[in-house]
């Protein structure tokens, strides 16, 4: 069974909840290491670049927390993946 | 549940208003009070019942027109910024804390809007519906009023002082200075 080790995720998200805020809620989602990058800013939004890292990512997890705090995922830029004995 | 409301007044920059809101309408409650007991003191008038039920009348119209207008105007320019943050999302916001806030924060905004004056005025004419035994002897009712009202009035100024971090005292003194003029007009009026 493979486990997702790493993502690079593209996300657009509302001014609030900041970007405090979002690090921290993905990173609760399973203990993993989360670095947010704001590569833009407009009047509303910003465009983020979110690099999670972990044992075994549960992503449905993390699409969850996103949409919960107001943040759209436009893409999954790059992922780590880790495959193991069946 | 406190620390989810207080979300919700933060993502849509709402804590500020809430306050503006108390402060204003608390004023408008105040003053107003303290105009009706005014007038009821300038009058002589001495039925306790009757003051006490124009003072409540007057102090839960206040607080219904408080909510009700808070409420319309606020619902309507909340849900104009979720519109517009959903254009520029590109995305529906359904579950998300913004459209949750869209619901929530008209609501608390016009809680306060309302319960600010309503409160402040059953403040005000307590002298006129709490027990006997509880007010001093010596209390004239309506003069016990008066300075209800202006020390409503005066912890009104001082908190806004306090907001906007100028001197407390001042905002304070300042806030009963307008009451003093309101006090001052009714009697001169009625002379």
């Amino acid at each position: 069974m493979s486990k997702v080790k790493g993502l690079v995720l593209d996300v657009l998200k509302p001014h609030l909840p900041n970007t405090l805020e979002l690090a921290n809620l993905l990173a609760r989602q399973g203990s993993y290491r989360v670095k947010v990058t704001v590569e833009e800013v407009d009047e509303k939004t910003e465009t983020l670049r979110v690099e999670v890292e972990g044992e075994d990512i549960d992503f449905d997890a993390i699409k969850r927390a996103l949409t919960d705090s107001g943040a759209s995922l436009h893409s999954i830029d790059a992922v780590v993946v880790e495959g193991g004995s069946d | 549940m406190i620390r989810q409301l207080l979300l919700l007044l933060r993502i849509t920059r709402s804590t500020g208003i809430v306050r503006r809101y108390f402060v204003v309408n608390g004023f408008d409650g105040a003053l107003s009070t303290l105009g009706l007991v005014m007038g009821f003191y300038v009058g002589n008038f001495s039925d306790t019942a009757v003051m006490f039920s124009a003072c409540f009348g007057a102090a839960v119209a206040l607080g219904i027109s408080g909510v009700s207008s808070a409420y319309i105007s606020e619902s309507a320019e909340m849900k104009r910024s979720l519109a517009e943050l959903q254009t520029s999302m590109a995305t529906d916001l359904s579950g998300s804390p913004h459209v949750k806030a869209a619901r929530t924060v008209p609501l608390i905004i016009a809680l306060v809007n309302g319960l600010s004056p309503f409160c402040i005025a059953l403040l005000i004419v307590s002298p006129l519906w709490l027990p006997s035994a509880w007010l001093p002897a010596s209390l004239h009712l309506l003069e016990g009023c008066i300075a209800l009202a202006f020390a409503t009035i005066f912890l009104l100024g001082m908190f806004l002082g306090k907001v906007s971090g100028n001197l407390w005292l001042w905002s304070g003194i300042k806030a009963m200075l307008i009451a003093g003029a309101t006090a001052g007009l009714i009697l001169w009026l009625n002379v």
